[in-house]
């Protein structure tokens, strides 16, 4: 086997070192019983040919987003991606290394990890970022568990325009807690009604800005009527290039910031590994879940970075930990810094011109398809349009004319009584022979 | 009035009908360089023997315990800035909360600064 | 002696400020076209500029290049961090991520695009039910801690389905844990309570059974434990928790010792994490992504969280809500896909057979390392002089024999950057003082080991002779001295600000 170096003279060697007779003596603690010596529905050892072919048919069912004329959105993007970033996220010394606990020979890592950190601040327009959540997800998810604690109160308001996906992961991930979700119904353009639902027990407002019909809007008169009944607001985003053109959350008050890092530096992936990004103000740095990189000095008084503020984690509070992570997600938010890297400001804010640029060109083309109608009033990359039948129909029978046409809104949210919405989205990616394709597409398809 | 200790390392010394509390040098030592303390809020009521603060160290986060019932009337900020005074007047400036005691006779229940070094010492 | 240089430079090291040190906001490593309409954002549009910085794309390759250079990697040397499993990553596994099939698959794309996607989760979860002997699978869960959140609300789900979730709330857990253990049951709503080891370091059956009742949801047991022991009483345990009403969560995160040879099925266990980046070798990437699929036994299989795949006339359907009090969603979308393809590569490259090799070359390579340290240095568990207690696939030492002269694990752990290796795990599990918890793996050769062991001893020498001051200062030759972690935890600074003489000069 080409992973295993020993040999059986060296097997046979070790274990006349060790002083025993065979392989079995060392397992002498397992039961008998529980002993297995083959598993038969299980196939033998291949060689790297065989395996590779054998991925690559699996692969070949499947329709790469690239084939086809492609506008989903709805939480993950698809975007160009430098080859540099995958090239440099692939060297062993980032690759195949363990969270940064002997700083002494991991300042790669860790110097990398105080970058994104800054960088996530700047984006989001916060004091202080964590060094990346599983994914935004998970991570809306723990920035309602940590208002809890901040604000000692246990009600958590959602808007009506928050991905269900994530209302449903917070749900699992709060409820055992015993903290209680209250959401509003999905609204395209719901934001500022949230406040209406703030009481005196309320922890958090959970806001989305753009959120999943991709409207974005003006968070301040929500901060201020959430801050007036002592609740924090928490404000989630899925597209992060989209504050490279949009007023940042941290710029209307918001007391925390997370949402989804995979837009930047990330493929698809089919939905992961992707990194969730946590920002937050500096009073609450200690209240904050994930690991986090600090700036510091060597014995001979020279610059280096280490993990620090960790006694808020698992391994050291147990069961007082601020959370169970352990694992983050670091070679993403590699992957995330190295391309904001090569973008910089001026080459985000290019990007997320030509997004917004693309989308517009999208809207207006299907505007233009009778019976189709804009629903999103103020859109950054993605909006959702009405159609005049169920749009997963509609969806299925685009993919058959090479059309990838957006996410029907009951598949994230069946029973809203939203059958024809669909949500779509454009990127830099999107050619205007793709936009064209689609309207007409569309058109055949409404018919 | 002498400090009065108890087994969980916190001392209490009464000035007027206020207890001053913090943890012990001994305490202090074991824990290592202290990095943070988490204060209770002014007011607070606190019962004998529930969390009362939290004191972080590089590696490692302990409760501290209130050694007698009282309310808060006030926190020592400079903990704040300067956590090391923990370890360096553990015992003194390194104080963390100043409690108004509910019974008055509760820190007489505690370990003599005698009984607290004999204990310390049982420790190894 | 030390040199210093001009440039700072160290030979090959370079030196290398903060990207926010040498960037520039006018600068990028990208070429995009310029837009051609205005934006309709209106009031909405960002009124800061961002203060981001930049770097044309030969300077962003050499500073991360650079960085990267600081860093010590499975793919330098023998990385024995117990119960991290740092085995070799195979790089068929990336190639195979990378198929575009794959990477270019959006989680909402229609279902009869994403064939393949599915067929792939589904032969997955046909390798994990097989290895492990249990009925059902989540996949989703996004890393090792996640994996047993998610395997402890099934027990809550499932004691909710029998009305007992009010009454049932205390979880067992071994003193010997690891802390994301009690962490995690906290995070489920239960309360912990701990039960103590004996001197073997095994679970105390006594005290365990004494702390059984009708007030108990689980016990959460490590096995292989934490201190690379295999739990001989491990199905009396589970026979006994089964009989209380309670459920048997089994940590995973030691079952690199077993794969292909022992089913957890067979041992009584209902809920199990599976850490992919340990067992099935998808890379750590300097702390994630990980992935954490749970399997079930059938007690707990209908409690199992969406998304399920499921096969109809031939093709295959994503369930993605789970039925009427199963555990709710893990995450967005269908979980780590990017670590499933890895997994899946590297059982097939590895078959069943492979995979059994994988767990007895893992135990023969750290009871070799035990054998040859145990006369060095103490092995809590190794068993006495001139016997051989095995372990699983880590072997326990630990300080005790350098009291004297006043050498701690830490400075072995810092000697051995001197001496190219990453450290041991230290100072865990906590139930021995000063541990130092040694996971080869398989993947080293007996060479490697050797030399290891050499180093390893000729640092327990150094300790007991009169030279030992050196590995208090140690490391003197990694790229950095030893670090302040007081001071950053004192003064924390999160974030590189700049500095006030540069930010007038930028105004």
């Amino acid at each position: 086997m080409r992973y295993l170096p020993l040999s059986d003279g060296d097997r046979a060697e070790m274990l006349s070192a060790i002083g025993v007779e065979s392989i079995d003596d060392l397992y002498a603690d397992v039961p008998k019983s529980a002993r297995r010596e083959g598993l038969v529905n299980l196939p033998k050892a291949q060689g790297e040919l065989a395996v590779e072919r054998h991925m690559r048919a699996l692969a070949e069912r499947n329709t790469p987003a690239g084939r086809t004329a492609f506008f989903i959105g709805a939480g993950a993007y698809r975007h160009h991606v430098p080859a540099s970033v995958d090239h440099l996220i692939q060297r062993s010394e980032f690759l195949t290394t363990y969270t940064p606990y002997q700083p002494e020979i991991a300042q790669g890592t860790l110097q990398a990890l105080y970058e994104f950190q800054t960088q996530v601040v700047m984006l989001t327009g916060m004091e202080v970022a964590n060094a990346s959540m599983y994914d935004g997800s998970t991570a809306c998810a723990e920035a309602a568990l940590m208002a809890a604690r901040v604000t000692k109160r246990k009600r958590i308001v959602f808007s009506g325009g928050i991905h269900p996906h994530y209302l449903e992961t917070a749900r699992t991930h709060c409820t055992p807690m015993g903290l209680d979700l209250v959401a509003a119904a999905p609204a395209i353009d719901g934001e500022t009604a949230v406040c209406d639902l703030v009481d005196d027990d309320t922890a958090a407002v959970i806001v989305s800005s753009p959120n999943i019909f991709g409207t974005v809007s003006d968070l301040s008169a929500i901060a201020e009527k959430a801050h007036a009944r002592g609740a924090l607001l928490i404000s989630v985003f899925t597209e992060a290039v989209a504050f490279g053109l949009i007023e940042p959350p941290g710029a209307y008050g918001a007391d925390i910031v997370v949402g989804e890092g995979q837009s930047i530096g990330n493929a698809l992936s089919f939905g992961g590994p992707y990194v969730g990004l946590f920002a937050t103000r500096e009073k609450f740095m200690r209240q904050m879940p994930g690991r986090l990189a600090g700036e510091t000095v060597d014995a001979d008084g020279k610059r280096g970075f280490v993990l620090t503020l960790s006694t808020r984690e698992q391994h050291i509070r147990r069961d007082k930990a601020t959370s169970n992570i352990c694992t983050n997600s670091g070679l993403c938010s590699l992957a995330f810094t190295i391309h904001m890297t090569l973008l910089g400001a001026v080459g985000l804010k290019r990007l997320a011109e030509l997004n917004h640029e693309a989308a517009c060109a999208l809207a207006d083309a299907l505007s233009s398809v009778k019976g189709v109608e804009i629903l999103t009033p103020r859109f950054f990359s993605e909006f959702a349009v009405k159609l005049p039948k169920r749009a997963g129909d509609v969806v299925e029978a685009l993919a058959a004319r090479g059309v990838l046409g957006g996410v029907a809104f009951e598949r994230l949210a069946p029973g809203a009584g939203m059958e024809n919405v669909l949500l779509v989205c454009a990127t830099e990616t999107n050619t205007e022979e793709d936009v064209a394709r689609y309207a007409q597409a569309l058109r055949e398809v409404l018919g | 009035m002498s400090k009065r200790y108890t087994k969980d390392h916190e001392w209490v010394r009464m000035e007027g009908d206020v207890a001053i509390v913090g943890i012990s040098a001994y305490a202090a030592e074991q824990l290592g360089d202290v990095v943070y303390v988490e204060l209770p809020g002014v007011n607070k009521e606190i019962a004998r023997g529930a969390d009362m603060a939290v004191v972080e160290s590089a590696k490692a986060a302990s409760d501290v315990y209130a050694p007698i019932a009282g309310s808060v009337v006030e926190v020592n900020e400079a903990l704040n800035e300067m956590p090391q005074l923990v370890n360096e007047q553990a015992e003194k400036d390194g104080w963390f909360v100043k409690l108004r005691p509910t019974n008055n006779t509760d820190v007489l229940n505690l370990m003599s600064e005698a009984e607290y070094a004999e204990y310390v010492k049982g420790l190894g | 002696m030390t040199y210093e240089t001009t440039s700072g430079n160290r030979g090959l090291l370079q030196a290398e400020p903060l990207i926010f040190e040498h960037g520039s906001i006018a600068r990028t490593g990208v070429d995009l076209a310029a837009p051609k309409g205005a934006s309709r954002l209106g009031a909405l549009a960002r009124k800061a500029p961002l203060p981001l910085p930049g770097l044309s794309e030969p300077e962003a390759v050499r500073h991360y290049v650079r960085l990267s250079q600081r860093n010590y990697a499975i793919d330098l040397g023998l990385f024995p961090l117990g119960s991290c499993t740092m085995k070799h990553n195979p790089r068929l596994n990336e190639r195979a991520a990378r198929m575009e099939g794959f990477s270019d698959l959006h989680p909402l794309q229609p279902i009869s695009t994403t064939q393949g996607a599915l067929a792939l989760m589904h032969e997955l979860s046909h390798w994990l039910l097989e290895l492990t002997g249990l009925e059902a699978v989540a996949l989703s869960p996004k890393a090792g801690a996640h994996g047993e959140f998610c395997g402890m609300l099934a027990i809550r789900a499932a004691l909710a389905a029998r009305g007992e979730i009010n009454k049932r709330l205390r979880v067992l857990v071994p003193e010997s844990a690891h802390g994301t253990n009690p962490a995690t049951a906290v995070a489920c709503g239960f309360i912990v309570d701990e039960v103590p080891a004996t001197e073997q370091g095994r679970v105390d059956l006594v005290a365990f059974k004494a702390k059984l009742g009708d007030d108990v949801a689980a016990i959460m047991l490590t096995n292989p434990n934490t201190c690379g022991l295999f739990e001989p009483d491990v199905k009396e345990i589970a026979d006994l928790i089964h009989a209380a009403g309670g459920y048997f969560y089994c940590d995973g995160a030691n079952y690199n010792a077993l794969v292909g040879r022992v089913r957890p099925g067979d041992l009584g266990v209902d809920a199990m994490h599976i850490n992919l980046h340990k067992t099935f070798s998808t890379p750590h990437g300097g702390g994630g992504p990980g992935a954490g699929p749970v399997v079930f036994s059938k007690a707990l299989a209908p409690f199992a969280p969406a998304p399920k795949i499921v096969t109809r006339d031939g093709a295959f359907e994503l369930v993605e809500r789970a039925g009427e009090g199963a555990v709710g969603r893990m995450c967005a979308f269908h979980g780590q896909m990017g670590m499933y393809v890895r997994a899946l590569t590297y059982m097939l490259s590895h078959g069943s057979d492979g995979l059994r090799q994988v767990a007895e070359d893992a135990v023969l390579n750290a009871n070799y390392l035990l054998a040859r340290l145990k006369p060095h240095f103490n092995a809590p568990f190794g068993g006495g002089e001139g016997e051989h207690a095995p372990c699983m696939h880590e072997a326990l030492l630990d300080d005790t024999r350098f009291k004297a002269q006043g050498v701690e694990t830490i400075d072995f752990a810092k000697s051995l950057l001197d001496e190219g290796y990453h450290p041991m795990t230290t100072y865990f599990p906590l139930v021995v003082h000063g541990a130092m918890l040694i996971e080869p793996t398989e993947t080293e050769s007996k060479a490697e080991l050797d030399r290891f062991a050499d180093v390893m001893i000729a640092l327990a020498k150094r300790a007991l002779g009169n030279d030992s001051a050196r590995m208090k200062t140690a490391p003197h030759l990694a790229p950095m001295r030893r670090l302040d972690e007081t001071r950053a935890a004192r003064q924390p600074k999160l974030r590189w600000k700049p500095t006030e003489a540069a930010s007038i000069a930028a105004e």
